[in-house]
Parts: C-alpha cells; sequence; structure tokens
C-alpha cells in the first residue's frame, strides 16, 4: 500500500540532491538539537537529588551586598531546617588574573559542616580531617586540580580584593562531587581574622539544608518573612534557582534560543521545500504515467510524501548525531555554568528533533505533492519539463 | 569572453520560487549573524562613548572592578594632592571618591528586577564628567535622600521616574532629577550623595574608588606611573576609557555563540545553494552548450555560474540586511560581569556589520556555487546539445 520501493527508488534517484537536501537539514536539526538540550539542561532539569535539599539565602538587594551573621541562628529555628552554613563567596586573585585559567571558586566556608550541608562531597578520610583541623588548610576539586596542577601540601596565595586580605592557603585535600567539583573551600574563620573590625559579621550567602525536599519552598518564604522588617531583607531561592538567576543575568537568554530556533526553523522548511518543488517539477510527465498505471491521487500524493518523509528523517537522524557530538565537545569546554557539565541530548530532545523533522518534511511537501496529485493525467503526459 | 550579467539575472527571475526561497534561506542565516553582531557592536559603543580620555580611575591593588574594590578615604585624602592631578578654578583638585555598590530595582507586582549600579559622589564627581547633563530635575543635594537616575533606568522603569520614591537598602530616596550621558553607561546607574550613601552602608572609611583628572592628555601616562608606583599608596591606577573598553568581554558569550550558530546555518545554506545550483545546471544543459559552440570558453560558463550563485546570495544577504534594519537603535540590556549589573544600550548596525553580513552570504554563495559551475564548465558540448 504505501509503495516502499518505488519511494526508495525515487529517492535515490537524483542522489546527489538528496545527499545536498539531508546534510543541509541535518545541519539545521543538529543546532536544533543542541538548543534543545541547553534548553532543558537549564530549565527542565530536575536538581539532582543532593541540591534539591539545599537553598540559598543572600541579600535581597543583590549579592554584593552582604547578610549579618547574626541570622544564623535565626533561620536555624525555622522547622524543617536541618543546618545552616556560612559561605562566603571569595573574589581573590590567584597568580595572574589577565589568565582566565586562573579563576574558579572560592568559598569560605564552616569546614565541619560542609560535608553536612554537601553530602554529596567524597574525600579520603584523612584527608578530611588533615582539613578540619588547620586553620589554613584548603581542599579542591580533583578536577580544578588536575587542571591547575596542585599536589597535596602545595601553598597558594589568594590575593584579595572584595576583602582587603590576603590568604596563605595550604591545600589538603582533594574531593570529588558530581555537582560544583571545580571549587576550593576554605576556612571561613581564617578570612574572618583577617578582616578588619568594619568588616567582620557578614557574610554573603547560607546554605540551608533541609530535611526533606517538599519543604524546601515553605523554607524559602519563612526565611524571607522573618527577615521582611530588618535593615537586610533576604531572597531565598533553592540552589537550583540561584544558580539560573545567574543566566538571566545575561539577558534574555529565552528569547535568545526561541528567536534563533525560529529562523533556524523556517530556513530548514525552506530548504525541504524546494528540493520537493525541484524534484516534483521534474516528475510530472512521470506522475501521469503513474496514473495511467491505475494509481490514484491519493497514492500519487502518498508516494511524494513519502519521499520528503524519507528524506527529512535521515537529515533528523543525522542531526541527532551530530547534535549529540556537539553537546559532548561543550561538556568538555569550560563550564561557566554547572549545568552544561550535563548537557546532553538525551531521548527527549533526540525525540523532539525526529519530530520536527517529519513535521518538516509533511509540511514541505505537502503543497508541491498536492498540486502534482491533481494534474490530469492528459495534460500531465503532454508536459515537457 | 565573458558572458553579460544580464544572463545570469534573467535565469534567477525566471525561477524566481526557488531564487526566492534559496535567498531566504541564505537571508535569515545573515539576519542571525547581523542580530548578534549589532547586539555587541551596540555594547562597544555604549562602552567606548563612556569615559574622558583625560580621566583616570584608581582602585585598590588587585581590584579588577570598581564593585569589588575597597578604596579607603584614606588613600583618597594622600593621593588628592597629587601634582600632575587637575585643578579647577578654585584651587580645588579635579578629583572624585566615590563608592559603587548595586540594587535591585523591582517592578510593581513581579519577584523580577534588574541589578542596577548606585554611584555615591560629591558635587566635583558630577563636575568632571563633562558629557553628563540633566534631562529635566535638578541634581541632588548634598545631605539630602535624593537621588539622580540615568536616562534609560527613567524609560525602562517608570517607578523610578521623576518625583517617585525608590527603595534603596535602609530607606526611601526621591527621585530629583534624570541624567543624559549620551551613549555612555550612566544611563544605567543611579546617583546619590556619597556621604549620606556611604553611612547608610556602614561604609564611611572604605569606599570603591576615586576618579581624577590630569593636568593635560600627555601627563595622563605619568600619573598612572606615579600612582601605581606608589607603594605606600597600594593602587592600581588605569584610564577611564580602558576600564570601560575591558567591559566589552560581557557580551562575549552572546557573540560566541551567535557567531557559532551563524555558521552552522552558513553551512547548511551553502547545501542548499549548491541544491538550487545543480538543479539550474541541470535545466539548462542545452543552454550551456549552446553558450559553448557561440564560442563562449569553458571559463567564462564557470564564471558565469559562480556569479550567478553569488548574486543569488547577495540578494539573499541584502533581504537579511532588510529583515535586520529594524533592530537598528531598538534598546536592549546586557548583564555585565564586571559591574554585576545591567548595562543598556542600542542594538547598532554600521557599516562593517552590514558588509560582514554581506561578505557571509558572498561565502555561501561561493561554497554553494563552485561545484556545480564546475560541473557545467565540464560538459562536453555534443552531448550536452543532445540532451533534452
Amino acid at each position: 500500500m504505501f509503495h516502499f520501493t518505488l519511494i526508495l527508488k525515487n529517492t535515490l534517484r537524483n542522489r546527489r540532491r538528496t545527499i545536498l537536501t539531508v546534510l543541509s537539514i541535518g545541519a539545521s536539526l543538529s543546532l536544533l538539537g543542541v538548543l534543545m538540550a541547553i534548553y532543558k539542561a537549564f530549565y527542565l532539569a530536575e536538581a539532582p537529588p543532593e541540591q534539591a535539599l539545599r537553598l540559598i539565602v543572600r541579600n535581597r538587594i543583590s549579592l554584593a551586598v552582604p547578610l549579618p551573621v547574626s541570622y544564623m541562628n535565626q533561620i536555624r529555628q525555622i522547622p524543617g531546617v536541618r543546618e545552616v552554613m556560612i559561605s562566603q563567596w571569595f573574589n581573590g586573585v590567584y597568580k595572574d588574573n589577565r589568565d582566565p585559567r586562573n579563576f574558579f571558586a572560592r568559598f569560605a566556608v564552616e569546614p565541619e559542616k560542609l560535608f553536612v550541608v554537601r553530602g554529596e562531597i567524597s574525600i579520603p578520610e584523612d584527608q578530611k580531617r588533615a582539613f578540619l583541623a588547620e586553620r589554613t588548610a584548603c581542599i579542591v576539586g580533583r578536577p580544578l586540580a588536575e587542571r591547575l596542577g596542585f599536589r597535596l601540601g602545595d601553598r597558594i596565595t589568594l590575593k584579595g580584593d572584595i576583602f582587603p586580605v590576603d590568604l596563605e592557603l595550604t591545600v589538603r585535600g582533594f574531593y570529588e562531587a558530581p555537582i560544583n567539583s571545580e571549587a576550593l573551600y576554605f576556612h571561613q574563620k581564617y578570612l574572618e581574622e583577617g578582616l578588619p573590625a568594619g568588616r567582620q559579621g557578614q557574610v554573603g550567602t547560607f546554605v540551608v539544608l533541609a530535611e526533606n525536599p517538599e519543604l524546601v519552598p515553605a523554607i524559602a518564604a519563612a526565611v524571607d518573612e522573618m527577615f521582611r522588617n530588618s535593615t537586610a531583607q533576604t531572597r531565598t531561592e533553592s540552589e537550583q534557582a540561584f544558580s539560573l538567576s545567574f543566566l538571566a543575568f545575561l539577558g534574555n537568554v529565552k528569547a535568545f534560543l526561541f528567536s534563533i530556533f525560529a529562523a533556524v526553523t523556517f530556513t530548514m522548511l525552506l530548504v525541504a521545500a524546494n528540493t520537493m518543488a525541484m524534484s516534483v517539477r521534474e516528475r510530472v510527465k512521470e506522475v501521469g504515467v503513474l496514473k495511467t498505471l491505475g494509481f490514484t491521487s491519493g497514492e500519487v500524493r502518498g508516494i511524494l510524501l513519502g519521499e520528503a518523509l524519507a528524506i527529512s528523517l535521515a537529515g533528523g537522524l543525522l542531526g541527532c548525531l551530530l547534535a549529540s557530538g556537539a553537546c559532548a565537545v561543550i561538556r568538555m569546554g569550560p563550564a561557566v555554568f554547572q549545568q552544561i557539565r550535563m548537557l546532553s541530548l538525551g531521548p527527549s530532545a533526540a525525540a523532539a528533533t525526529v519530530a520536527l523533522a517529519v513535521l518538516i518534511g509533511l509540511i514541505s511537501a505537502w503543497i508541491p505533492a498536492t498540486a502534482a496529485a491533481r494534474i490530469p493525467v492528459v495534460e500531465s503526459i503532454r508536459h515537457t519539463g | 569572453m565573458k558572458i553579460p550579467l544580464a544572463y545570469n539575472l534573467r535565469n534567477l527571475l525566471v525561477r524566481k520560487t526557488t531564487t526566492l526561497m534559496t535567498g531566504l534561506g541564505i537571508g535569515l542565516t545573515v539576519a542571525v549573524l547581523l542580530a548578534v553582531l549589532a547586539l555587541v557592536d551596540g555594547l562597544r559603543l555604549a562602552l567606548a562613548a563612556s569615559g574622558d580620555p583625560q580621566h583616570v580611575l584608581v582602585l585598590r591593588k588587585g581590584s579588577d572592578s570598581e564593585l569589588v574594590s575597597n578604596f579607603t578615604r584614606q588613600m583618597f585624602l594622600e593621593m588628592r594632592s597629587h601634582p600632575l592631578i587637575a585643578r579647577d578654578l578654585r584651587g580645588q583638585p579635579r578629583a572624585s571618591l566615590e563608592m559603587v555598590s548595586v540594587v535591585i530595582l523591582e517592578r510593581a507586582g513581579s519577584s523580577e528586577g534588574i541589578n542596577v549600579t548606585l554611584r555615591g559622589l560629591t558635587p566635583v564627581g558630577i563636575e568632571m564628567r563633562e558629557g553628563l547633563r540633566l534631562l529635566s530635575g535638578r541634581w541632588f543635594e548634598p545631605g539630602k535622600r535624593e537621588v539622580v537616575v540615568g536616562a534609560s533606568i527613567a524609560r525602562r522603569f517608570p517607578e523610578a521616574g521623576l518625583g517617585s520614591r525608590i527603595h534603596l537598602g535602609k530607606a526611601d530616596w526621591e527621585v530629583v532629577g534624570v541624567m543624559d550621558a549620551g551613549r555612555g553607561i550612566h544611563n544605567s546607574e543611579i546617583f546619590a550623595d556619597l556621604n549620606l550613601l556611604s553611612a547608610d552602608n556602614n561604609r564611611v572609611e572604605v569606599l570603591s574608588s576615586a576618579l581624577v583628572e590630569a593636568v593635560d592628555d600627555e601627563s595622563v601616562p605619568a600619573l598612572i606611573e606615579s600612582l601605581n608606583q606608589d607603594r605606600r599608596l597600594n593602587v592600581d591606577a588605569i584610564r577611564e576609557k580602558d576600564y570601560y573598553a575591558s567591559q566589552t568581554s560581557s557580551g562575549a558569550p552572546v557573540q560566541y555563540i551567535g557567531t557559532m550558530v551563524a555558521i552552522i546555518m552558513a553551512i547548511g545554506s551553502s547545501f542548499a545553494a549548491m541544491n538550487t545550483m545543480y538543479a539550474a545546471v541541470a535545466r539548462r544543459t542545452r543552454e550551456i552548450a549552446t553558450l559553448r559552440v557561440l564560442g563562449f570558453g569553458r571559463s567564462s560558463v564557470l564564471t558565469s555560474f559562480l556569479v550567478e550563485s553569488v548574486a543569488l546570495s547577495l540578494a539573499g544577504g541584502l533581504l537579511g540586511l532588510l529583515l535586520v534594519l529594524p533592530l537598528n537603535g531598538v534598546s536592549t540590556g546586557i548583564g555585565n560581569f564586571v559591574t554585576f549589573s545591567e548595562i543598556a544600550f542600542q542594538f547598532h548596525i554600521g557599516w562593517r556589520t552590514a558588509l560582514t553580513g554581506l561578505a557571509l552570504a558572498a561565502c555561501v554563495g561561493v561554497a554553494g556555487g563552485l561545484l556545480p559551475a564546475w560541473m557545467a564548465s565540464r560538459k562536453e558540448i555534443l552531448t550536452a546539445l543532445r540532451e533534452t
């Protein structure tokens, strides 16, 4: 009924054109595939279980404005809160800040709480003890340590910029973690000691660990409500939402993705429609012959649509292949955002890519196929292409 | 002998549907590239328009932005009377101690706000910024909770318009003026009284930066050198112009992603153009043979088809340019990773941007047309004439 052989033969008749069209659609679809993967990674991904329990409390005005340290005990009183940890972004300069490779995240934290709040961190027991015991110790994520060539016992100098203090740290351990594995953690007390009296007792962010994930929204609301009438109001978000707020900062990312998406899809539609129109135009006479042989208009249209579908499906598969390759390349690049580390096409985005290919195939061929099927037999046989 | 261009143009017109579809495909590719370049160019222009060549920005040593610099009042007092710093008519140094922080302006009824740079300064700081003028209202009075907002903030945030009150940190401040900095970055800032602001923030001694003016253009390097060398001061001095120019990097992610997208789209479009050109060659096999019989050489045929492909792509490129042109001058904002706040600026499509777009179109035309044109030029006259 579907005349598979005929469709296949037709597809392969002008091989060069078929290949070029498949390549063209494949290139565009790979782009769409990557865009969908990015969208999925940023906006649709579920927080990993360890992250789903965490909230970040910061000053409502901006990250640049600190909160009083006294908030910690008040936050701990809120039902459902298991632990509260100071987490201070210490910007600073390592070696030469003109080389972007020397930039990495440096957090001043409370070491004894770190392994509770960030339970996913794994570190050898002796290294953990060494880190806890020494005030000037720090631990570094293994991928970061390998990149910068740190070894146990190395001394690192971080020159302060936000904080008027230079830190001398000793590397006492390497940790591994599924997320945020490229950071350096050190003792918040050590930072506090070096600060002038006017700058002490201030905290950039608190990391809150909830008893269970369902309580997270309630805790966020409770924290913000608690400090609504204080001089320093808070903004509390899940850790995932917090990291997304940096993305929003880049500008209207969603609108950017959508406009590229629309432009690419439309371009692809034009390419496919053009190809189909060309191949149908060459074949008007043949359509007449098919009809004299007893093929109905519906069957003729089905054959032409099938051809378009075959081509665009091939393009879709090629696109998926290229897109998963591109995702792998992007994963290895610099991770400005954690989500990039988990970028992959995945079954849902791959399915969406192929579905889009099918849709493009059908839409592009609809008009030429319908028109060709409608031409009366006598007229089409007389046609000189 | 050269085949006339009109031959190609007419051929394109005869197959108008195919021409249009291929051209539009290339046009959209060019449009994506142009939109991204216009964004980055607009950002670059806004930053290039900021700062004065005679001004030097002084930060605490090791800081690369005003926001993280802890510049103390003590440092300021020590450097203020430097002989290379210009003086005004009253004999006062043209040096402005400033405090920079970031505030969030929230839209009524929405939790999403934008980050805005809040700059505390004294009257000398306003005097020094000569490009700055008031659009409406007046400058704030020292010692009062009054602010002047940049023009683009007033435009985008009616809540921060003239006469309204905005909440900054501890208290409400009244908007008493709207300032215009031309294309410059102060359009996205809020100015307030330094002393009141630093007191509110418990930062009376530790501020952000100093802006100083050199006595003349020639002494700028000497002033910078002398401030940087002073170990007691412990500061980094940099030309104000250079400080802003370095922030152009905020547009880098958008530029990188957009250019990659445009390149991939261009590859796709090249295949499409190739398809179209192969079809054109196939349809005109006898015509090509006829041209050859008339005495046009293989190279003329090759050139002719290549020219046709490039003409098609350039037409597409022009279409893309037309599509993007309405974007010229449209205001937008982008997060600035140096100041942690948003810079407002306008898309800008200059000659350079437009030519880059057309160059991309021409590349697509050459890439798509070369092989078909080669095939056309290789056809054997006798076989080609016999083809139907």
